[in-house]
């Protein structure tokens, strides 16, 4: 089946639909989901959504991008941080403008609490900025947002899952996708293709991610000659419940609640005495894993306890509600009277497809544009979080370059050309399928993924080697090769979800490469990526991004490109 | 620990009616019943079909019967139920459906289009926040944690034989802007839900508040709705809102 439409946006997460609202209605917009809109994984998002409004205290967005660049480890683009910390408080009165229902002030303003490594007068004392809506704003901003586009009128294709970006003449002009409904195959021209598909956690074993958060836009895209940034740095929640590695939100911790180790020690006053308990989450999940290594989990297991029992009800009732429901649905635990075990969990790729401040897809370190190609959200690399992002940035970040992009395009259409309309695209990818579907006795996906999991949750976690990274190379390798031989026992068309897991894994399985060549070239320690074998930061040879991209051998090529520098010089980070 | 799964089979481009598999999958008691699903996609299966996304009850894809009952299939462990470790998992009732334990929820979603689901004030907004007292802010709280599951419109018993009616989810999404103070389309709004197969289409059974995974008092809100129609009649104006 054939479409015409002037964008294609993939993925209706904020970001997708941030950039849809924007593009509104004059405009052909299609907004493509490989589940239904509300399902989105931005809907998981917790704790809050950042910005110097200054409701609860004084603040200034020069301090939330110091804090930001402090917290990247000084790898974000100092440029762009700008951007999005300056934008931040007009972000918010825009979302309050369109209905999302935030906690509120005594006084009516948005209520803003306390989060990690988010601070006031450049690292003196932890600050209230995080904006919240008790703990479900993603939640309400996702519902918010796609409920403007029903009022706008925008069409979307739920359960369509993209396959392929049509790229004719190094431009892009639209996608393919696959109807999950009916197996059909769609064929999406369009002037201009926003990928805002999000993240890529499922990779790991232990994650806060959805299903859905399969990496499926970053693999694509680089599959069709996009750069790849910064995928060595993956960051992991200090704060998952002990092996389901669901996410409890930083907001407990920025409500006052406690890290405690065996002995009931506060131990986060040991290695940020400063902040405490709300130091930046890649501090945390390392400091976590050491008090582990020291014998000092609990009962001397993998885990230790977030104690919220001082809080008291009204707090957990208006502002904990959900993560307490989570502690008693899956542990039994009543988080009022006992603590919470937690340990680390996948949570956030800072890395993803090179993009500019106006989501132009990047190519190379001279800023070669991939046009007609967009990337926003998490699935981008713009870059704003460098090495770590900071808790309540993300849902900024998509929700800002969401909207920036979609300016952006619309000053594109402005002058782009019509789509080309190259044809035999769906022939070309029925047979991709078929050719999946003639297969038989060979391996499942499951093993595939399990294996995958494994190695990357054991090697490529939160402390890395060279051998263990380099072993963690070899199995990817001989996973990719088994992939090769992969069969889909299910041959139907209504609602084949095994061909979408093994279209998954394959995405997945080439992420995993880029993430640990780009670890591998990374012989340093910063932020979330840190080397035992290299534990300091070296700003002499690394203060750059990893870039990567297929070379001519469709092998992938590391490159750099450097760090934009404007308003702070590196220093050493400590909380 | 052995746990038998019977699941709902059905796929309309081959079978001609519905019919119950069974599993024998190997599941320790914290495990949610939709970790068992997967492990009978990955190991057993890959041909079952079900919606599942965050895993956690926030995205609202996997609500299903499972034993009998309507719950979010990530939100129940395997210890939850006393059924000696035998489990039926069936679609949800009033859905048509279009594979095993997926159903056709476009019905589902129009509803919710219908009732205007978007903050409606006219003029330009203030330049900064609208100023929102907490205490009103506290009345839409409830239906803030509502996740688009379908649960309650499932369970309830009046959708199962009225097609027409608006169901408790719909309704639910009109409350929360009904009584959120920002709001200007009260009095448009309130004559809109004035329906027998809308708010009176609600005949106070209980079942979608039973069945909420988010533990949403349904009913009482849709009471509310009720009520402000009544005052509205009896008084007039916006006082009902109050």
């Amino acid at each position: 089946m054939e479409h015409q439409y002037d964008v294609i946006i993939v993925g209706a997460g904020l970001a997708g639909l941030r950039a849809a609202i924007e593009l509104g209605h004059e405009i052909r917009v299609a907004v493509l989901t490989k589940v239904f809109a509300t399902r989105s994984h931005s809907g998981a998002a917790q704790g809050g959504i950042g910005a110097a409004l200054g409701n609860e205290e004084e603040d200034s967005w020069e301090w939330h991008m110091f804090d930001t660049v402090k917290g990247s480890d000084y790898l974000g683009d100092q440029d762009a941080i700008e951007i999005m910390t300056q934008d931040a408080p007009r972000t918010l009165i825009e979302l309050e403008h369109m209905g999302v229902p935030f906690n509120r002030t005594p006084d009516g303003k948005i209520a803003q609490r306390a989060f990690g490594g988010h601070t006031r007068a450049f690292g003196k004392a932890p600050i209230k900025r995080a904006c919240y809506a008790a703990d479900r704003t993603g939640r309400v901003i996702l519902d918010t947002l796609w409920e403007k586009c029903l009022q706008l009128g925008i069409q979307f294709f739920h359960e369509f899952q993209l396959m392929d970006l049509i790229v004719d003449q190094g431009r892009c002009r639209g996608v393919i996708a696959y109807e999950l409904a009916t197996g059909a195959i769609h064929v999406f021209h369009s002037r201009a293709v926003l990928l805002a598909t999000g993240g890529a956690g499922k990779i790991y074993k232990t994650t806060s991610n959805a299903l859905a958060s399969t990496g499926d836009g970053m693999a694509i895209a680089y599959r069709a000659g996009a750069t790849l940034e910064d995928m060595e740095f993956v960051q992991f929640h200090p704060t998952g419940i002990y092996k389901m590695g669901i996410l409890i939100s930083e907001a407990a911790r920025g409500e006052g609640g406690i890290l405690r180790n065996r002995n009931g020690e506060r131990f986060m006053e040991r290695y940020a005495p400063t902040i405490k308990d709300l130091a930046p989450r890649d501090m945390v999940s390392r400091c976590i894993l050491e008090e582990i290594r020291a014998g000092r989990g609990i009962e001397g297991k993998d885990y230790v306890h977030l104690d919220l029992t001082h809080l008291g009800e009204e707090v957990i009732e208006k502002k904990l509600m959900e993560i307490t429901g989570f502690a008693r649905t899956y542990v039994g635990v009543d988080a009022r009277k006992e603590p919470i075990p937690v340990q680390p969990t996948c949570h956030y790729m800072m890395g993803g497809i090179a993009a500019d401040a106006d989501g132009h897809v990047i190519l190379d370190e001279k800023g070669t544009v991939f046009s007609g190609l967009y990337a926003a959200g998490e699935c981008a690399c713009v870059s704003v979080h460098g090495a770590n992002r900071l808790g309540c940035n993300s849902l900024l970040d998509i929700l800002v370059f969401g909207r920036r992009s979609g300016k952006a395009i619309r000053k594109f259409l402005q002058t782009a050309a019509p789509p080309r309309n190259p044809s035999g695209l769906a022939a070309a990818h029925r047979k991709v399928i078929q050719g999946l579907f003639s297969k038989s006795g060979g391996t499942s996906y499951g093993p595939i993924l399990d294996g995958l999991r494994a190695v990357m949750m054991d090697k490529v976690s939160v402390f890395r080697t060279e051998t263990g990274l380099q072993e963690a190379l070899e199995v990817i390798q001989r996973l990719q090769e088994e992939y090769g031989r992969i069969s889909i026992s299910d041959k139907g068309s209504v609602f084949n979800r095994e061909l979408l897991d093994v279209l998954e894994l394959g995405y997945m399985l080439d992420l995993a490469e880029v993430i640990t060549v780009s670890a591998l070239s990374r012989k340093e320690s910063r932020g979330a990526h840190s080397r035992e074998d290299f534990p300091a930061r070296n700003d002499g040879a690394f203060l750059v991004h990893t870039l990567v991209r297929l070379d001519e051998g469709r092998r992938p090529q590391v490159f750099t490109k450097p760090v934009v520098i404007t308003r702070f010089q590196p220093q050493e980070r400590k909380y | 620990m052995r746990c038998t799964f019977i699941i709902f089979r059905f796929d309309p481009s081959k079978d001609e009616k519905p019919r119950y598999q069974e599993y024998i999958v190997d599941a320790e008691p914290a495990d949610k019943i939709l970790d068992c699903m997967n492990r009978i996609r990955a190991e057993q299966d890959p041909t079952l079909a079900y919606r599942a996304s965050c895993a956690h009850g926030i995205c609202g894809s996997d609500a299903m019967v499972i034993n009998g009952r309507i719950a979010l299939a990530c939100q129940k462990l395997v210890k939850d139920f006393k059924t000696a470790n035998n489990f039926v998992l069936e679609p949800l009732p009033v859905f048509k459906v279009l594979k095993d334990l997926i159903v056709d929820l476009d019905p589902f979603f129009e509803k919710h289009r219908s009732i205007k689901p978007y903050l409606i004030a006219e003029g330009d907004p203030p330049e900064l926040e609208r100023l929102q007292d907490p205490e009103k802010q506290k009345q839409i709280e409830p239906a803030l944690r509502c996740i688009l599951c379908a649960s309650c419109t499932a369970g309830c018993p009046i959708s199962r034989v009225n097609d027409a009616y608006l169901g408790p989810a719909a309704l639910l999404r009109a409350f929360r802007y009904v009584f959120d103070s920002r709001d200007e389309a009260f009095e448009s709004r309130l004559s809109q839900l004035d329906a027998e197969d809308g708010i009176w289409g609600c005949k106070t059974m209980w079942w979608c508040t039973e069945v909420c995974p988010k533990g949403i008092p349904i009913t009482q809100c849709l009471g509310r709705i009720k009520r402000a129609l009544k005052q509205r009649e009896g008084h007039g104006g916006r006082e009902a809102q109050e």
